[in-house]
């Protein structure tokens, strides 16, 4: 069959240039300017004010080697992620599985847990405060014990990752709830009388076709631990045991002192972490596609 | 007169773009003609003068537009900015279109703009003014180039809080000296009681403790070389103080790091802790009628060649812009803000400040403040807290997380040291 030519009109072209236009004109301003202008940003040291010297790597160096919260905050966000994603979702897919079972005041257990999803992470962040201050926190007052908890750098990110698990665990619990509404139930007849166990059928059966689901929560899983910034920011302006990349971008580029070039650099740091992560998404997503 | 107006169209754009982490815009927002002040009751000479003012408490605020409704010379109008936007947008709001005169703090954070040419050299205007102010005060207004840049208006002094009451009742003395400042913690611990009150979770209290340790130690002129990035941070001087520090940690309220200073000074208002040393803003936590139970003394001698000679006492003033349209009329508005009397109408109403001119009327003064002026009055140095007396970078992402990880683990000072003298030549370079 011979290739038939295309001919565009002028109004065929002008629809193009205005749809293909605007689209890249809004990627290209507001996500690929700023990112590779952060890019070239952190190699120099610019303070906002004075001429843009070039340093080349030299922020780069600096934040590995002397300066000491750049390593904390890594340690921090990995901490996050694995927390998150090996804790705080397994446990929001169990809530899910045993409120699926039609238990009795299920409808309440379900709100309780939902509950805090409707809270903004800064709000979480003043309850904790609440919970865990070492002079009126309501914790050190129920236990009897004299802990600071917020303020000791060993356990503080431990016991702030679980105020951000208590809504994290709500979120993820009401989308595998939505999930496993949607399970036929004949699947898990089917699994029953060939004899299958309770916990074989869940893992054999229902989780596999959970599957898209399951990507959504890892997304989200991802994200939230990525872009974790306003609870801690709310407890102590992400400082003393509980610095995240993001906390420093804003630390070193927003305010009075604008280090802007070095503020950048963690930027990019950040930014290709999560590139890593977006990467491997995507060719997991398109390879299923094909 | 037309100042004070609560939300001007550009203090809108102004917030607006801060809001909005869009700062550039700044200066092009505040670029068109500056609207009349209408129905002004008195009509100077020298036109209006615009005033950038980050007095966006209620206190200040009314404070500053009582104290301009007996200026006369020329018409003002006031800008006012929220007060921590003002002081993050500093950088972008002078390069661009600032208003003729602005609020801001004496010491390095005024030399810093003024070193890049951001003010206007107001020598003059000391020329007449200087009489009003002791010397400590002209060289916190002075810059590196030896003229003048600022006008001092208001300033709170820090030193150790206690409780009047309770220590008449346990018998305690004001130390004199560091021996006599450790037998007293050590005789409080005794009586059940927490010696010294102390919190750092906002980072910047420690501050205090380390400032007045190094100036007591090492002097004045040591410390604000150190602040100035001229010093090695593994001096053995400055070892010396935070060995020093290091030596009264078992006095200080234990778990600091979490807790606000406003949970430690109620934790001195409850007789729970025996002193706490933090600005005169403390009495803020005391309820109106206990204030005067509120006494306080300076941090006591360790090196008999400083004495007590040099307080943190952080003034608060006003500059000029470089860019200023009206700089005889901003000239004429800084003298009258020099003014004793334009003073006292400012500590009237903020009982937590003192007047800057030596010439103001203290028989309005609380006991407190009464306290506060003669404190000021004996010193010959006054330092103005070090994120005020270095480079605001250095401050807030160097010495923050310093000063707190000492306060975690005081044992190790080699290593935090070190670790400071490293990020130091990062910055200043």
């Amino acid at each position: 069959m011979a290739v038939k030519t295309r001919r565009y009109s002028a109004r065929d072209v002008t629809v193009l240039v205005i749809g293909l236009g605007v689209a890249i004109v809004v990627n290209v301003g507001l996500i690929w300017g700023p990112t590779l202008a952060s890019v070239g940003l952190s190699g120099t040291d610019w303070n906002g004010i004075g001429p843009l010297d070039w340093v080349g790597g030299r922020n780069y160096a600096d934040l590995a080697g002397a300066y000491p919260p750049f390593w904390s905050a890594i340690r921090n966000n990995l901490l996050w992620l694995g927390f998150l994603g090996l804790v705080a979702t397994p446990f929001g897919l169990f809530c899910a599985v045993l409120l699926d079972r039609r238990l009795r005041l299920s409808r309440i257990y379900q709100s309780a847990l939902y509950l805090p999803v409707v809270l903004s992470l800064a709000v979480v962040g003043f309850i904790a405060q609440l919970v865990y201050s070492s002079d009126y926190g309501v914790l050190n007052a129920v236990t009897g014990l004299s802990v600071d908890w917020l303020g000791d750098r060993s356990i503080n990110i431990w016991v702030v990752m679980v105020a951000a698990g208590w809504r994290h665990v709500g979120y993820v619990m009401i989308i595998y709830l939505a999930g496993l509404k949607a399970v036929d139930p004949a699947l898990k007849e089917a699994a029953a009388i060939d004899g299958a166990s309770e916990a074989q059928t869940f893992f054999r059966v229902v989780f596999p076709t959970l599957r898209p689901i399951n990507v959504i929560v890892l997304v989200i899983t991802v994200i939230e631990a990525l872009r974790a910034f306003d609870i801690v920011y709310a407890i102590n302006r992400g400082r003393n045991g509980l610095e995240l990349l993001s906390v420093l971008v804003t630390e070193n580029i927003v305010g009075e002192a604008s280090r802007i070039g070095f503020g950048s650099a963690i930027a990019v740091i950040l930014l290709a972490i999560s590139i890593g992560f977006i990467v491997t998404y995507l060719s997991q997503l398109f390879r299923e596609e094909r | 007169m037309d100042h004070g107006a609560p939300l001007s169209r550009r203090n809108l754009l102004l917030g607006a773009a801060a809001a909005f982490g869009v700062p550039a815009l700044l200066t092009g927002c505040s670029s068109g003609p500056r609207p009349a002040t209408g129905g002004a009751s008195a009509s100077g000479g020298l036109g209006t003068v615009t005033l950038g003012s980050n007095a966006s408490d209620e206190v200040p605020k009314k404070s500053l537009a009582t104290v301009l409704d007996s200026f006369h010379s020329a018409q003002v109008k006031v800008n006012t900015v929220d007060h921590n936007t003002f002081q993050e947008n500093i950088n972008r709001y002078l390069k661009g279109t600032p208003d003729d005169v602005f609020t801001w703090f004496a010491g390095y954070r005024m030399q810093f703009f003024a070193e890049q040419g951001l003010a206007t050299d107001i020598s003059d205007v000391w020329r007449e003014i200087g009489g009003d102010y002791t010397q400590a005060f002209k060289d916190a207004s002075t810059g590196t180039d030896g003229k003048q840049y600022f006008v001092p208006f208001t300033y709170y002094p820090w030193a150790v809080f206690y409780r009047k009451s309770l220590w008449q009742q346990k018998g305690y003395e004001p130390p004199r000296t560091l021996d006599e400042f450790t037998a007293l913690a050590r005789k409080m611990k005794a009586d059940g009681l927490i010696p010294l009150a102390f919190a750092d979770k906002d980072g910047w209290p420690a501050m205090g403790t380390f400032d007045i340790i190094n100036m007591r130690t090492n002097g004045y002129d040591f410390h604000i070389s150190l602040m100035g990035g001229k010093e090695s941070w593994t001096d053995p001087r400055v070892r010396q103080v935070f060995d020093t520090w290091r030596g009264l940690m078992e006095y200080h309220q234990p778990a600091a790091l979490g807790r606000t200073w406003q949970e430690a000074a109620q934790s001195l208002q409850q007789k729970k802790t025996g002193m706490y040393l933090l600005g005169m803003f403390v009495a803020q936590q005391f309820p109106e009628n206990e204030r005067d139970d509120l006494d306080f003394f300076t941090f006591p001698e360790i090196n008999p060649a400083h004495g007590t000679d040099s307080i943190d006492a952080p003034i608060d003033g006003y500059m000029i812009s470089a860019k200023a349209k009206n700089v005889d009329g901003a000239k004429a508005l800084l003298k009258h803000l020099a003014q004793a009397a334009a003073q006292n109408v400012a500590t009237g109403l903020d009982p937590g400040t003192l007047a800057a001119s030596s010439k103001a009327d203290t028989s309005g003064y609380s006991a407190l403040q009464k306290r506060g002026a003669e404190l000021v009055s004996k010193a010959a140095h006054i330092a103005q807290f070090l994120d005020r007396d270095t480079r605001p970078d250095f401050a807030s992402t160097v010495m923050i997380p310093s000063l707190q990880s000492f306060v975690g683990k005081p044992g190790e000072i080699d290593s935090l040291l070190a670790g400071i003298e490293k990020q130091k030549a990062t910055i200043f370079r």
